[in-house]
């Protein structure tokens, strides 16, 4: 990880063009979808990691239109745990400030994202943030107003003021920023909604411009039940390099055994199995760490890297679970049938990873020619790049007349990645890339829920079947009765009685 | 009681039996089926009893509570109480007149050949035949001859008396004549013809007279009505019976119908005349007269490969007629005679057969 002294002598504009890519400001439009993504997930990290229920605002005002730009102000309030005032600057206006050098299932990866909004805010409009906090157990309202000079990697406050909280808790944040609400709005609604679909334990409320007024789209939560909080989790020995090795013993005692360092340093590793690996790979059990060279550092990575571990599991993983999932997609797609499943843990190179899965058919979900797909990776909607991530090619692979789907049907396939390290597709952060270990699970987790429609489609065509069937003795009936009764000489209505009764009794019957 | 009346009370008996037996499942509760004999090939065996084709074991259900067979169990039910309305007040019609009557009712046949052949399933349920639930073909088949009969139906002609020599076009072979009592004949052989123009030939040559027989145009294929009749003839009176057809498959087949039956009718029984015999023209009797001759087509000896493996054919003498007309590989009609004068069939040909066969 490079020092923010890199950067110092880069001005603003040139830092932003140069990592751009990364975060995902790469025009116009993905720029603004990019900077309402970056609030939501912070508040969304200050509530539900935090055991509270969500309530996140997003409100977005267009305050002048020009003819490909609009200058807007984007306004994501929460009402999670606070920052303290103190942190507060740093949080917002330091770049690269609270890196995240942990092994946990997280959001953000480079703790890069808000503070790229606010540097696209300044480059675009020269506007400061505001920001508005409450802490949580303080009951005051912090207001702060800033910039961030680039030159010195530092928080330039503008404004600062405390007030007196009234029932206020949580983070507001607002940033002005040029952008195209035009053809950014259906990205963001879709994305406001697909994370409606993975936090079904929060209340979102987004109002956006439309044409010259504005609408309103509101979910409310169907759980207050939030999923177990994602923990940090030391590393598998799988999953380090010699970089990252150096490093680790760099930070440590000198004197400190190997095998000390091995038992404390990674995940699943006891003394006897630390011994014994150590013994196999020809290291003395009580040598120090002073004592590696650079090149014993490499021979031990390479060891690590091929001795039999115990696989890594998913500690520290939370998905949503079948249940939450549900409800999420039950609340927001408003299909006719729901199956959700939840892979056991797996892992690839050394990261576990959980897949869960979730089919949604009929109902209020319009037919596609191929399966619509939504995608999660820990927690977050993906929505660009859908063409190259392992769930597209799982789904395309998958025979779905096999499981009694004709295509145009009204089909949605969602997905959910859980892992400590999610195998991306290059620098967008959009598309998971097709590790075998991933890819098997992907196609496992859908195939088990296609196999529920297969039975809940059978279902159907079954009563279907027998509704058609009692419609049509329903229709011959009559001209039965009639023909017997002129038979037998009796009476007709009598004998068209009871058929028309055991028809009845064979419709609730089954 | 006369033979109409008797039928017509066994076809009220077996139609009352019939509904009740539905009855009787509608109030257990079930959703009634009838069961009737399969008429499938599969399931259609030769008699040797009998001597004609019968039904096997197999059995197709129409179930009322089955979607494939509501239609055609509702069809069948109607078709009954459309038997059992013409038997009581004693009206007649025909296949082509109850496929009209049915479009009056929300019954809708596919077209006359479904109501067709739901009228041959009634027959099979009730093993009768549609002419005694009063349903006619098309009449074509005639009979003259000195033979006195009686009417006993309808009732506008009941009693009254008609000796069938007094129309010279010969009296056409309907429900009241097939069911008429005899009361006087002075025949003593039957001679059916399967042309009409043959027929009308025997009248002017005065056969009935020469040869002393009743003669019978049974234009082409028997209907059931003139096999109904041959048989009464053959049974009530003892008169030995001739038939004098084409040489060639057809014609042979005609013969063989009257004789044994035919597979449409294996669910029928008394239709036949196992004692009739089959009087010519013969593929041996072809080079016998030196008769003018045509080639077989195609089609005569697909028909001949078929009728060797049937078992109606089985006897040395008809596969003895099957082989000749298969090496020969022709074929001659009834008029074939006329190459040797007019009347040569009937001075040589009929006298020799006759004489032959008798002896």
């Amino acid at each position: 990880m490079e020092q923010p002294e890199t950067f110092r002598a880069l001005g603003v504009a040139e830092f932003f063009y140069r990592n751009r890519a990364i975060a995902g400001f790469t025009n116009p439009t993905r720029s603004v979808y990019q900077t309402i993504r970056e609030l939501v997930e912070n508040a969304l990290d200050a509530t539900e990691m935090h055991g509270i229920p969500p309530d996140i605002r997003v409100i977005v005002k267009k305050l002048q239109s020009e003819s490909d730009f609009d200058l807007l102000e984007i306004t994501v309030e929460d009402n999670g745990i606070g920052i303290p005032p103190e942190h507060v600057p740093r949080a917002f206006c330091s770049v690269l400030y609270g890196s995240k050098y942990v092994n946990r299932q997280s959001r953000g990866v480079f703790g890069l994202g808000v503070k790229m909004a606010v540097l696209y805010s300044q480059l675009t409009t020269g506007r400061p943030v505001k920001v508005v906090t409450s802490p949580l157990g303080d009951p005051a309202v912090y207001e702060f107003e800033m910039t961030i000079d680039i030159k010195t990697n530092t928080p330039k406050v503008l404004k600062k003021s405390v007030s007196r909280s009234n029932n206020f808790q949580g983070t507001k944040v607002t940033l002005y920023i040029e952008g195209s609400w035009g053809s950014a709005k259906s990205r963001v609604v879709e994305y406001i909604k697909r994370t409606a679909i993975i936090a079904p334990y929060a209340n979102i409320y987004f109002r956006y411009p439309e044409d010259d007024s504005y609408r309103i789209l509101r979910f409310s939560r169907s759980t207050t039940e939030l999923p177990p909080a994602p923990r940090e989790v030391l590393p598998h020995p799988y999953g380090v390099d010699a970089e990252r090795l150096k490093s680790m013993i760099e930070h440590e005692e000198p004197n400190k055994t190997l095998l000390r360092f091995i038992t404390e340093h990674f995940a699943g590793v006891g003394r006897v199995t630390a011994a014994k690996f150590l013994r196999e790979s020809g290291f003395g059990v009580r040598r120090t760490l002073r004592t590696l060279k650079d090149k014993d550092i490499v021979r031990l990575a390479r060891a690590m890297k091929t001795w039999k571990w115990k696989r890594p599991g998913g500690e520290g993983l939370s998905p949503l679970g079948e249940e939450i999932l549900k409800l999420g997609i039950q609340e927001v797609l408003k299909p006719e049938f729901i199956a959700t499943t939840c892979r056991p843990p797996s892992s690839y190179e050394g990261y576990g990873f959980i897949v869960e899965c979730g089919l949604a058919w009929g109902g209020a979900i319009q037919p596609t020619q191929t399966p619509s797909i939504i995608r999660f990776a820990n927690r977050i909607p993906l929505l660009y790049d859908e063409n190259i991530d392992v769930t597209r090619k799982v789904v395309d692979k998958i025979d779905w007349s096999t499981y009694k789907v004709a295509f145009p049907a009204p089909l949605v396939v969602v997905t959910h990645v859980c892992s400590t390290k999610l195998p991306f597709h290059g620098l967008g952060k959009e598309a998971i890339a097709d590790i075998p270990e991933l890819e098997h699970e992907i196609e496992m987790a859908v195939r088990d829920c296609a196999r529920r429609l297969r039975e809940h489609l059978s279902r159907i065509e079954r009563e279907t079947r027998h509704i058609r069937r009692l419609i049509t003795i329903k229709k011959y009936i009559p001209i039965v009765a009639s023909s017997l009764s002129s038979i037998l000489e009796t009476n007709s209505k009598d004998i068209e009685d009871s058929l028309f009764k055991m028809l009845e009794a064979r419709r609730h019957g089954g | 009681m006369q033979l109409w009346e008797r039928q017509s009370q066994e076809v009220l008996a077996k139609l009352s039996e019939l509904g009740l037996d539905i009855y009787n499942q509608l109030k257990r509760g079930v959703f009634p089926k009838i069961e009737i004999p399969s008429r499938a090939t599969s399931n259609i065996y030769f008699d040797e009893v009998l001597c004609q084709y019968v039904l096997g074991e197999q059995r197709i259900r129409r179930s009322a509570g089955n979607i494939k067979q509501i239609r055609s169990f509702t069809q069948l039910l109607w078709v009954a109480h459309f038997a059992k309305k013409l038997v009581q007040v004693q009206k007649s019609s025909t296949l082509r007149d109850l496929y009209y009557h049915s479009l009056n009712y929300g019954i809708r046949f596919r077209g006359q050949k479904e109501s067709d052949e739901t009228v041959t399933d009634l027959e099979t349920v009730l093993h009768m035949p549609r002419e005694a639930f009063n349903i006619f073909p098309k009449e074509r088949s005639a009979i003259f001859g000195d033979l006195t009969i009686e009417y006993t139906i309808p009732e506008t002609h009941r009693g009254r008396k008609v000796n069938l020599a007094s129309n010279p076009d010969g009296v056409m072979i309907g429900l009241s004549v097939a069911h008429a009592e005899f009361i006087e004949c002075n025949a003593d052989k039957v001679i059916a013809i399967e042309k009409n123009a043959v027929f009308r030939r025997f009248i002017e040559e005065r056969v009935y007279q020469k040869f002393n027989a009743i003669l019978i145009d049974t234009a082409g294929q028997a209907p059931r009505l003139a096999r109904l009749l041959i048989r009464r003839l053959n049974k009530e009176l003892g008169l030995p019976v001739y038939i004098l057809t084409d040489a060639d498959p057809w014609g042979m087949h005609i013969a063989m119908v009257i004789i044994r039956g035919s597979a449409n009718a294996a669910h029928l029984r008394e239709l036949t005349t196992p004692d009739a015999k089959w009087l010519g023209v013969w593929a041996t009797d072809i080079r016998r007269y030196n008769l003018p001759s045509f080639p077989l087509t195609k089609l005569d000896e697909e028909r001949l490969k078929t009728l060797e493996v049937d078992p109606r054919y089985r006897d040395h003498f008809w596969q003895r007629e099957i082989a000749e007309f298969r090496r020969q590989r022709r074929r001659a009609e009834l008029e074939a005679f006329s190459a040797h004068g007019l009347t040569a069939i009937v001075d040589k040909y009929l006298p020799r057969k006759l004489r032959e066969l008798a002896g």
